[in-house]
């Protein structure tokens, strides 16, 4: 089966992005994956290398997460923000900061609308609000270092393939 | 005067300049022709013309007395190639979660059996 795209909407001088994705599965599974730490750690993890661990994860309102990706080399990227409403199986709602930047206190406010479509499909739409356009783009940006990381990376594979 | 961006994004952060480039993907058309589509005055439709060929994204071709706008999409591509990587890690993401929402499904059916 053809597999779901993800897409993204970033408009130009805007402070927003919007991230809608669908899922051959029902709401309530859906919002269960988004919520559940266990289920959590099998997807939000393990990309390119890195281990996740979450330091704790409270899908409440007025709760609270952090979750620590690492790398081979030790470094570590920490992730936190507080959980404003996470109503089952609609909506999360919450802030999100990570925690590289040079600087604190540029944080995003993140809603997650979870849509129940037939067939027994979802479809998740989540809205990130950036403090600045320079915030949103730096966080887009973050995804194109990362892209030249991996591609490094892949090319030091092929060449390790081409000499062995 | 301040300097005024003149790229890809620029170009695109406007509306009419967006239903301008789609109007002549589909081909090219003089001035006259582009602005018979929009409300907007054909002074304020000259303007973002201007703007779309200092941003590289229209190309001026004379044919006798006309002179028709032509899009140029390679510009285009460094708007999706910004965001790609962004998106292909967030793609990465869901591909694993397609994977586990299956195995829930899977699960959930066989302990009905049961």
């Amino acid at each position: 089966m053809e597999k779901n795209k993800t897409t993204i909407a970033a408009v130009p001088g805007k402070q927003e992005i919007f991230i809608t994705r669908e899922f051959e599965a029902p709401r309530e599974l859906v919002f269960k994956a988004y919520t559940d730490p266990e289920l959590l750690l099998q997807w939000l993890g393990g990309q390119c290398d890195l281990t996740m661990r979450i330091e704790k994860f409270e899908a409440k309102a007025g709760g609270s997460y952090r979750y620590i990706h690492t790398d081979p080399a030790g470094n570590e990227y920490g992730f936190h923000g507080v959980c404003h409403e996470s109503t089952a199986p609609e909506r999360i709602i919450q802030t999100f900061e990570f925690e590289g930047l040079p600087e604190a206190g540029h944080v995003a406010l993140e809603t997650t609308k979870f849509e129940a479509l037939p067939n027994n499909r979802t479809r998740v739409v989540t809205q990130s609000v950036f403090q600045s356009v320079a915030d949103r783009d730096g966080m887009l940006q973050s995804g194109m270092e990362q892209g030249v990381q991996d591609s490094h990376a892949r090319l030091e594979e092929l060449l390790v393939t081409v000499t062995a | 005067m301040t300097s005024t961006r003149r790229d890809v994004f620029q170009a695109i952060a406007d509306p009419t300049r967006r239903q301008i480039i789609n109007l002549i993907m589909q081909q090219p058309l003089n001035l006259n022709a582009i602005a018979d589509n929009f409300e907007v005055s054909r002074p304020a439709i000259s303007q973002h013309i201007k703007i779309l060929i200092e941003c590289g994204l229209i190309d001026v071709k004379k044919n006798g007395r006309e002179r028709y706008c032509e899009v140029r999409l390679e510009p285009l591509n460094e708007v999706a190639q910004w965001i790609e990587p962004y998106r292909r890690s967030l793609e990465e993401r869901f591909n694993k979660m397609d994977d586990l929402l299956a195995r829930m499904q899977k699960e959930n059916k066989s302990n009905d059996k049961k």
